[in-house]
């Protein structure tokens, strides 16, 4: 058929970008992400309700402080990240350039202090299938089974999104985020927010449980 | 030139690199016809097993390889993603006067994905320790026990659950976003409604299989013991997270099925559907009811009194939007001028067999005949009721309503008819035999059987040659069709619909020009309906 001139730009042509529905795409992306958690969390709160008290102590041999540093250190990371979209909107590649290195840097910190972390309870033997662990009662060894998963799931998202951000940060340098197209940016951004906040979850979860 | 001829690139890579929603819902058919083939046979094998009594042709392990990989094949690999993934990512840009769906690059990322995930499973009989043995479930703990490369398999299904987040992303973003100007909510064609509904379950309820597969690797590599009774672990849990999702997907597997239905009476019947907003409701329904009724795949595995009341009186609940689509499609027909054609005969048949599987569900709903059938053939016979009666009829309706649109070729329709002999035939035979047999005792998943259920065994395996010899001979129509058919018309079968504005096979940009759409759909010529 001989089509005459059409009537919207043809998407295939990648000109047509729907920053409304990339923006839509995105959240419903992120409730999945909630929901892979959510499973996590119900596991939580049965066994929670069936170990308390194994739950209290397995809560004193986790790191507070290396907890508490972390939850700093990925505030900050989201901090810069939002600063990083200001700036771009505002046209200041240098300082989105800074702030998107800054995420970048915090998150790695932050998955190194996770490395000293579970190492050090490894050291202790803390780890699932441990001789130690498999002779204390179940409720620990679910405790440090949940525990494991939840930061080891939650450690590869912050991996992820630091690949993530590493390629948004490439775009920028090369000029494909701009001023009047950061909505890729701003994507990637809330996906930093989400592992941020899911982490705000897990810290009272484990570490304050006792 | 049609989307058959014209792509971005020529050749065999115009079509694996192609973003074009049309082509990517053929590689989808294409895959799975051939997946549904392979799970055919294993099914057909299963059948042969039961024919002996003594000495039984496969080894017990053999054949508890067999139900695994027919029923994670017919589950995850076509009934799960079948229809959406085929004519909703062909058909549903078109229905709403879009040129693609919001994410045409994500959607060729979900096909692969979706092959990924099947290699790795196909992977998984091959390697190690041989072929997953739990049954298409996983329940644990034996899952975590068995011997078998069941990590492998279950990381497949894993990534197989990406491709139909993805895919359900993109539906809903494309509905939200790309409907042609004045295709208003109530003017979408209902098989989009349905794929809407389906998408909502594909995009919430997936994860959490995912979460549960997941755990169930780390659970065999690093022995975490979250599900493991010896650690402290709870199998129930692992029962509750995996029916979370397995129960929403079987509405994953029949919204779109229902939504092809929906298209085709009122087509034939030459009259507007009866009800348009109570099914559309309906399948939202159907949505929200079926998120909560997962408990009743335990009501033996020792839930508590309450739980199990309260998952018995929901269940019922969930048959009441059903029962309204069943209803409607019945009132649409009532005093239209019926056309039997063959998707239409499909489309009865699937009514017909649909309300067996669903009965039957019902009776498996209420606790006191669930404690006497759970496990039992009976379980097997109502849910191939359900899924091959319901989903995969819809499917052979949908194929033979779309399938001159999507290949440009006519179909014999004689064939078509007269396979639907042999299936109907089969189909019965073998799984009412099941029913039966499962009402006398014959428990689920074991290699062989007791005398007194032979002559049971041997009506269901005669059943399902002749289901299989039906099941060839549709195919087999379609290829003859696709090499030696009549060029199809532009609106074969007096569809009102978009996809009948559009020539056949369809344009690369679907429109030439996007429509404005004015009225509602399903509006039929006065005339044509006396
Ligand atoms: C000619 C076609 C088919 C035949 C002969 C067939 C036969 C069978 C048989 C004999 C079993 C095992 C019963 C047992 O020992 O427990 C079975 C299980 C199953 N079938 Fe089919 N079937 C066919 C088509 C289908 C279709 C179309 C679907 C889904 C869309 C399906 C889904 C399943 C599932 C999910 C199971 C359970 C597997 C398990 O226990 O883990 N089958 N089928």
């Amino acid at each position: 058929m001989n089509s005459p001139v059409p009537a919207q730009p043809p998407i295939h042509a990648e000109s047509h970008k729907d920053y409304e529905g990339g923006k839509l795409g995105m959240w419903l992306f992120l409730f999945t992400e909630i929901l892979l958690f959510g499973g996590l969390f119900i596991l939580y709160s049965a066994y929670r309700a069936r170990y308390p008290l194994e739950f209290h102590e397995g809560g004193q041999h986790l790191n507070v402080i290396i907890g508490i540093t972390n939850t700093v250190v990925l505030l900050t990371s989201s901090l810069t990240v939002a600063l990083s979209i200001g700036a771009i909107r505002r046209g200041n590649r240098r300082m989105a350039i800074q702030c998107l290195s800054g995420t970048i840097t915090l998150g790695a910190i932050f998955l190194v202090n996770k490395y000293i972390e579970w190492s050090g309870e490894i050291r202790h033997g803390l780890y699932p299938n441990s001789p130690i662990l498999r002779k204390r009662p179940p409720g620990d060894q679910i405790f440090f089974g949940l525990y494991y998963s939840m930061t080891g799931l939650h450690g590869l998202h912050v991996l992820a999104g630091i690949s993530l951000l590493s390629v948004m940060l490439a775009l920028v340098i090369r000029k494909k985020i701009t001023r009047d197209d950061f909505n890729k940016l701003e994507n990637a951004g809330l996906y930093w927010h989400l592992v941020d906040v899911i982490w705000i979850f897990l810290l009272p979860l484990l570490y304050l449980a006792a | 030139m049609s989307y058959i001829d014209e792509g971005a690139r020529k050749g065999i890579l115009g079509w694996l690199l192609t973003t074009d929603h049309k082509r990517i819902g053929i590689l989808y058919l294409v895959s799975m016809v051939a997946l549904f083939f392979v799970a055919v046979t294993l099914g057909v094998l299963m059948r042969i097993e039961q024919l002996t009594l003594n000495p039984p042709m496969f080894s017990p392990k053999t054949y508890n390889a067999f139900f695994t990989v027919h029923g994670v094949i017919m589950i995850f690999m076509f009934v799960i993603p079948g229809l959406s993934t085929v004519f909703g990512n062909f058909l549903l840009p078109i229905m709403i006067g879009a040129r693609d769906v919001s994410f045409p690059r994500l959607n060729l990322l979900s096909w692969y994905l979706f092959i990924a995930g099947t290699l790795i499973v196909i992977a998984s009989l091959f390697t190690g320790k041989g072929a997953p043995d739990t049954g298409w479930t996983f329940y644990a703990p034996y899952s975590l026990q068995s011997g078998t490369n069941v990590a492998l398999g279950v990381f497949g299904v894993f990534v197989m659950g990406f491709s139909s987040i993805l895919t359900g992303l993109n539906f809903i973003t494309t509905i939200h976003r790309l409907r042609a100007p004045g295709m208003t909510w109530y003017r979408m064609p209902l098989f989009a409604w349905s794929l809407y509904g389906t998408a909502w379950i594909q995009v919430l309820a997936t994860p959490i299989v995912g979460i549960t597969l997941l755990l169930v690797i780390a659970e065999r590599i690093f022995g975490i013991g979250v599900f493991d009774p010896t650690k402290g672990g709870d199998p129930l849990l692992y029962q509750h997270l995996f029916w979370m999702y397995s129960h929403p997907a079987v509405y994953i597997m029949i919204l779109p099925a229902m939504g092809a239905i929906t298209e085709i009476i009122p087509t034939f019947a030459h009259k507007t559907i009866f009800g348009y907003r109570y099914i559309a409701y309906s399948s939202l329904a159907i949505a929200f009811l079926g998120s909560l009724v997962w408990g009743h795949h335990m009501f033996t595995s020792g839930m508590s009194e309450i739980s199990n009341l309260v998952f018995s009186l929901l269940t019922f609940l969930v048959a009441v939007p059903s029962a309204i689509k069943v209803f409607n499609w019945t009132a649409t027909l009532y005093k239209g001028s019926i056309e039997v054609k063959p998707p239409m005969l499909y489309a009865l048949t699937f009514i017909f067999l649909f309300s067996i599987g669903g009965l039957t569900g019902l009776m498996q709903g209420a606790l006191a005949v669930n404690s006497q059938v759970h496990d039992t053939y009976f379980i097997v016979g109502h849910f191939h009721y359900v899924m091959f009666g319901g989903t995969v009829m819809g499917f052979f309706a949908a194929l033979l309503y779309w399938f001159p649109k999507m290949s440009g070729k006519t179909y014999n329709e004689k064939i078509a008819d007269w396979a639907l002999a042999p299936i109907f035939v089969g189909f019965n035979m073998l799984y009412f035999s099941m029913l039966v047999l499962g009402y006398m005792g014959m428990p689920r998943r074991y290699y062989t059987h007791l005398p007194q259920y032979h002559t049971g065994h041997i009506i269901a395996s005669i059943g399902a040659f002749i289901l299989a010899s039906g099941v060839v001979l549709f195919f087999g129509n379609f290829v003859v069709a696709l090499f030696k058919g009549k060029k199809a018309e532009q609106n074969p079968w007096g569809g009102v619909t978009l996809e009948w504005r559009v020539p056949t096979p369809p344009p690369l940009e679907n429109f030439s020009e996007i429509p404005t759409i004015t009225e509602r759909p399903y509006i039929f010529n006065p005339e044509a309906s006396q």
